[in-house]
């Protein structure tokens, strides 16, 4: 089990306010990531959550029993850092058996999680290596053994996959994924990467100024971003936001179109611009126009074969199904 | 650019460091060399340097005069118990102020600093008092006591600037992973520190070691150490330099064994923090 629920949460260091009166509930088995720019406070958080900062006011339960005064050992949840915070002077085995030492469980269950965790992480081989003989993903997974293996109410991962290199970084993002699948426990998960928060979480928070945004599913928060914060921040590359005539035209103060939604021609089109920068993926190309007159620069997406040069005339029509407007505060219309 | 060092300059670099060092040495090896002497070759002037009757007659009149193992057990009590205290009291403190500072950690940090800066004589009065009271002159525990205190701001500050290098998420990880306060400091960051307390335990031991002023003013016979050994010979009734030079030559043979063997760890000690 593991429903964390937050209630007029607010976290101040000193005089500065950084979590505003915040709610928000954590079903058991969710997957939830929590999203935002650097500090937007995401960290706080999730350190809130575990324990290892005081709230200012406000409550946390865990499983319906208030947590707020429970020191983080006794929450039941299990944390892996972004500095992964293994135990330098103990082998691979001793941190992982470290939590469960703590508890008191026998050895002969210890050695029995131990070799399922080893075995499901791929770590039998580096059991009595030390961490500072494995490579960043090694000490990661690591990391994640010492997690699991307490069986706790939930995990909190802390920008586990920050310090690894991409490609590390998206077979670890499987990885994790593939965890929850298997263990179905409650994950909340804290990254600055809108692409991880969209590849696995059930559920995002977006989070600004320790403010939240819009809670709801990926899709949800791509489909209809409830303002041009979100709209902006979720889905890659960014939503052309565009004010002025052009949006007056839809009634609304600002317009927002993803690039995948403009159709791109060389010939005709709604609106007229210059080629500036393309980026070419093989799948996809991404053109950045120029000279449109409706926002510095609007990207586009196209084919990965279609071919533009720098300085070529271009021609762009938005999906009118896909138009996205808001409001003078920047909320969403409709 | 890398600076070149031509060999001529290496040679001289080698030369001044070797000069410095002989400078810095040459008390000690005089007083090693003054104890083989005779006291008249002792006192000679011009001073004889290596070409006199050496001689081992000083070491056996002062081991017939004085009984060396008593003082010699006593410094390794003294020394070694006020250590051991100090490093009991000191983790903790050490601990707290670094991981978990308040706005005046750093004040108070710098007050226990400030002790060390009172002329150790402007409290010998009231201490003096208070051991008459207690009954603890000449004793053993009185002097462990009063040392640890003396040289406990710098065992917390050396312990403090250790454990400041510990990062602070591993002892989180310590606390998720259900440890106690006690389980975090016992099984996490001791052994993390284990050089850092290693160093600061045999600088502290050092310290001890030499300490004249209190151990020289709270004994007389029953706890009196090394020091008070060497000082035993400079009496009233003349200077004899030799036997002194004995007497100070078998004080100081076990910490310069002991500060030879650990080098690395003292060296490691004195300049933690300056280079990472």
């Amino acid at each position: 089990m593991g429903r964390i629920t937050l209630e007029k949460v607010t976290k101040s260091f000193g005089d500065v306010q950084v979590i505003p009166p915040l709610d928000l509930e954590i079903n058991d088995g969710e997957f939830v990531v929590f999203v935002g720019p650097s500090g937007c406070g995401k960290s706080t958080l999730l350190r809130l959550i575990a324990g290892l900062e005081d709230v200012t006011s406000g409550t946390i339960s865990i499983d319906g029993n208030d947590a707020t005064s429970v020191p983080p050992a006794k929450r039941g949840l299990a944390m892996v850092f972004q500095s992964y915070a293994l135990y330098p002077h103990m082998s691979v085995r001793k941190n992982i058996a470290f939590p469960m030492r703590m508890a008191g469980l026998d050895q002969a269950e210890q050695n029995r999680r131990i070799e399922s965790a080893a075995k499901a992480l791929n770590l039998t081989d580096y059991l009595d290596r030390r961490p500072g003989q494995l490579s960043g993903g090694q000490r990661q997974r690591v990391a994640i053994g010492r997690a699991i293996v307490r069986e706790p109410a939930a995990f909190l991962f802390d920008e586990p996959l920050s310090n690894l290199d991409a490609a590390l970084r998206v077979g670890m993002r499987l990885e994790i994924s593939e965890l929850h699948n298997r263990l179905a426990t409650t994950m909340v998960y804290v990254t600055h990467d809108q692409v991880e928060a969209m590849t696995m979480a059930d559920k995002i928070v977006v989070l600004r100024a320790g403010n939240i945004e819009q809670v709801g599913s990926p899709l949800e928060l791509y489909r209809e971003p409830r303002n041009t914060f979100v709209a902006g921040f979720i889905g890659s590359p960014k939503m052309n936001l565009i004010e002025g005539a052009e949006a007056a035209k839809h009634d609304a103060t600002t317009i927002g179109v993803r690039p995948e939604h403009i159709s791109v021609s060389a010939a005709e089109g709604l609106w007229e611009g210059t080629v500036g920068v393309s980026e070419h993926l093989g799948s996809d190309t991404f053109f950045h126009v120029h000279g449109t007159g409706l926002a510095d620069a609007i990207t586009v997406r196209a084919g990965g074969e279609v071919h533009m040069r720098h300085g070529d005339k271009i021609f762009l029509t938005p999906d009118p199904e896909k138009i996205h407007r808001f409001d003078q505060n920047g909320l969403r219309i409709g | 650019m890398a600076r070149s060092v031509t060999p001529r300059r290496k040679a001289l670099n080698t030369l001044i460091a070797w000069a410095a060092g002989l400078l810095i040495f040459f008390p000690i090896l005089w007083t090693i060399l003054t104890s083989f002497k005779t006291e008249a070759q002792a006192i000679a002037a011009p001073p004889i340097f290596l070409n006199f009757d050496w001689t081992l007659e000083n070491y056996a009149i002062v081991q017939e005069r004085s009984d060396y193992m008593r003082f010699l057990w006593n410094s390794v009590i003294i020394a070694g118990g006020s250590t051991i205290l100090g490093i009991i009291v000191a983790v903790p403190a050490a601990w707290s102020m670094a991981f978990v500072p308040s706005k005046r950690t750093k004040d108070i940090l710098l007050w226990m600093l400030s002790t060390k800066m009172l002329p150790a004589v402007g409290v010998l009065y009231p201490i003096y008092l208070m051991f008459i009271q207690l009954g603890l002159l000449d004793s053993r525990i009185g002097l462990v006591v009063v040392l640890m205190l003396i040289n406990l701001p710098i065992i917390v500050w050396m312990l403090y600037t250790y454990f400041r290098e510990i990062p602070g998420e591993i002892l989180e990880a310590a606390r998720m992973d259900g440890a106690s306060l006690k389980a975090e400091i016992l099984y996490v960051l001791t052994p993390m520190a284990v050089p850092g307390i290693a160093s600061t335990i045999l600088l502290n031991f050092i310290l001890a070691w030499n300490e004249a002023f209190w151990t020289l003013n709270l004994t007389a016979v029953n706890a009196a150490p090394l020091t008070a050994f060497i000082a035993s010979y400079s009496s009233p009734e003349g200077l004899f330099f030799a036997k002194l030079s004995a007497a100070s030559t078998m004080a100081i043979a076990p910490i310069l064994i002991l500060g030879w063997f650990s080098q690395k760890q003292l060296v490691r000690g004195l300049t933690f923090g300056a280079v990472k």
